[in-house]
């Protein structure tokens, strides 16, 4: 990684500048993450490395490669394949017929809309909670370090318990979101919350604070520097996690299932009715929506991947 | 202008300055030098308004600043590891100040396009700070610094991160550049040979106090004490006395040597001395000593006077010092 941009700076140093002459890595902190470390200008001795990491990188052994393949085989393709095809059973107008559906049409409406809003909720709130967790001291901070990755430890089935269980039908603080839309939002937030905070805090560790003080002492406020400073830094890593919510919010099942109430066309979310049509034994149905499902997280992902390489290629030399 | 009275600064037991008062006058480029600990950087943050002092002042052109906030001291900071808006083309770094101050368009680019003439960055405007090698990434820095026209420009350690070669090739170019420019300049370094180098007055910190301020010349030659000698060129430890090494005389001819030694007011006296080692760094020769008293230093003789010499390891010579400095001993650790 570090390798790839070392061409590129070829070019500047031919300029007829003072410090024409290449300069050392620079004695700073290797960082850790991947994306910041490719920032740091790496010594030019290694000029040649490129090609031999090509070199290297085309001749990567058979046997690997063929293993690789049918793994991804076995595991993700066939099935996604499969699946496809029973959702085509009907034809293309089975497919449309299926998907058209007004309870199906529901479900992914109030799947896509709902993970939407959690996507939004977790950018603020969880770049808030990494923003205190790294910013600030407080006591107890390490306990709530730790508890930030509970949501994803716990089984969600129980969390959509214990959600029950304090905003159910018998709510000791008499907040009652048994089979609402709040309730979906709640369950959702609570599983996804540690998408943002984790991808938002390294970013955060590796900020320099001498870019803020340079801000400041250019005459920038404290609100202009983290508008125009620090938040176009931690974008990628914001998006990045919002995006990993909502693909993980859209296929989320066991968090709802209990709060959620499954009422069609209101709290049923895509899962529970692909549930459903199985159950009712329309596979076909149950293919086809899943395809939909399918398709908006292969977007999803790739829009993150298409964000996140035009990031980097501002940061990284081209 | 910049007046500094009675700064002090601790961070729990550690005192960064104790009761520091210093006067940069306009238009000067001042080196504040010291070891690591000094107190130097502390200093530069204090007047930048990075760092707030527990008492003491600051003004800045006549004005104390001492209350206000960075944004409001009228400063340029030029940081040792760039400070880079990394998301920002060169240009966007460069104009962030005038941007956020929101002036006319026309007035900017015009502003950006001078500023990036003046530091021979023309041409790469469009480039992120990634693209840019440490030195052009610190001339930007400091275009950026000096497009809000500040009243002082102050440097933390700016060549710090850069290989030697384009360390002294940038801090030849700061001369020059601040010899166009005029701006009140202070610049923070640990690095004797830079300040000698770029500053017309240095300010020599110690363990949060100043030692002495002076011209790079008087410096040198009338230290005020052991530190300041120490620290600004090498030192040899001669029959007890300090001297620079470029100071010994060395001679095969005791007798001569000592017949010269009379007409040097507070000589050391001729020490009979054993040669270790003779090391040739380019044009200067390094002949490293073992005195009869056990007492190791090094003398630093030109070529031809080494050639004259012929010196090898095991020679028996007289060493003498041309001229003696007679500095206040403040830490008889530091000579060696």
């Amino acid at each position: 990684m570090a390798l790839t941009h070392t061409r590129g700076s070829e070019a500047e140093r031919s300029a007829s500048l003072p410090d024409a002459v290449p300069e050392a890595v620079p004695d700073r902190p290797v960082a850790h993450s991947a994306v910041v470390a490719g920032l740091e200008p790496v010594a030019p001795t290694d000029a040649e490395a490129p090609s031999a990491v090509r070199t290297r990188r085309w001749t990567a052994r058979p046997l690997g490669v063929g293993v690789v393949g049918l793994w991804l085989s076995v595991i993700v393709l066939l099935p996604l394949a499969a699946l496809a095809a029973t959702s085509l059973e009907g034809g293309a107008g089975g497919f449309v017929a299926a998907v058209s559906e007004p309870g199906a049409r529901a479900a992914l409406w109030v799947t896509v809309w709902v993970s939407a809003v959690v996507a939004v909720l977790n950018a603020v709130m969880g770049t808030l909670i990494a923003w205190v967790l790294v910013r600030d001291e407080f006591p107890g901070k390490r306990v709530v370090n730790a508890l930030i990755d509970l949501p994803f430890a716990l089984p969600t089935i129980v969390a959509s318990i214990v959600l029950l269980s304090l905003y159910g039908p018998s709510s000791p603080v008499g907040i009652h979101l048994n089979a609402t839309q709040p309730g979906l939002l709640v369950a959702l937030a609570f599983v996804t919350l540690p998408f943002v905070v984790r991808s938002v805090q390294p970013v955060l560790l590796e900020l320099d604070r001498d870019v803020e003080e340079a801000a400041a002492s250019l005459g920038a406020s404290n609100r202009t520097t983290f508008r125009r400073v620090v938040l176009p830094t931690l974008a990628p890593a914001i998006l990045g996690g919002a995006g990993l919510a909502f693909a993980r919010a859209i296929g989320e099942y066991g968090s709802v299932v209990l709060i959620g109430g499954n009422i069609p066309k209101k709290t049923q979310v895509a899962s529970q009715y692909i549930q459903q049509q199985v159950e009712t034994d329309q596979p076909v149905n149950a293919a086809a929506v899943s395809v939909v499902l399918l398709l908006i997280a292969f977007a999803t992902l790739f829009v993150l991947r298409w964000a996140a390489g035009r990031g980097r290629a501002r940061e990284v030399s081209s | 202008m910049i007046t500094v009275s009675g700064a002090r600064k601790s961070y729990g037991d550690f005192t960064a300055l104790d009761d520091v008062s210093l006067e940069i006058p306009p238009g000067s480029l001042t080196a504040l030098l010291g070891p690591s600990g000094s107190g130097k950087s502390t200093l530069l943050r204090a007047i930048a308004g990075l760092e707030t002092l527990d008492s003491g002042r600051v003004a800045i052109a006549g004005v104390d600043v001492t209350g206000l906030p960075p944004q409001k001291r009228g400063i340029g900071f030029v940081f040792q590891h760039y400070a880079a808006f990394k998301h920002m083309t060169v240009r966007d770094n460069v104009a962030f100040g005038l941007t956020i101050r929101r002036k006319p368009k026309a007035q900017v680019r015009a502003k950006v396009d001078e500023l990036l003439e003046i530091v021979g960055l023309e041409g790469f405007q469009h480039r992120y700070p990634s693209q840019l090698s440490g030195g052009q990434r610190q001339r930007m820095a400091l275009a950026r610094a000096l497009a809000v026209d500040p009243e002082v420009l102050l440097l933390d350690e700016p060549f710090g991160a850069l290989d030697a070669k384009v360390r002294a090739d940038l801090r030849r170019w700061l001369r020059r550049l601040h010899d166009e420019v005029h701006v009140t300049t202070v610049l923070v370094t640990h690095d004797q040979e830079e300040a000698l180098d770029v500053a017309d007055r240095i300010a020599v910190l110690n363990k949060g106090g100043i030692e002495q301020v002076g011209n790079p010349v008087d410096l040198y030659d009338r230290p005020a004490n052991d530190f300041v000698m120490s620290f600004l060129g090498s030192v040899a430890r001669l029959g007890g006395l300090l001297v620079r090494p470029h100071d010994i005389e060395l001679s095969r001819d005791r007798a001569a040597a000592v017949a010269a030694d009379r007409s040097v007011p507070g000589s050391p006296g001729v020490i009979d001395a054993v040669v270790e080692r003779v090391v040739r760094l380019g044009f200067e020769v390094r002949v490293e000593l073992r005195a009869h008293t056990g007492e190791r230093f090094a003398a630093q003789l030109t070529r031809a006077e080494a050639d004259a010499l012929a010196l090898r390891p095991g020679d028996e010579v007289h060493a003498r010092a041309r001229q003696t400095q007679d500095v206040l001993e403040v830490d008889p650790a530091l000579a060696i």
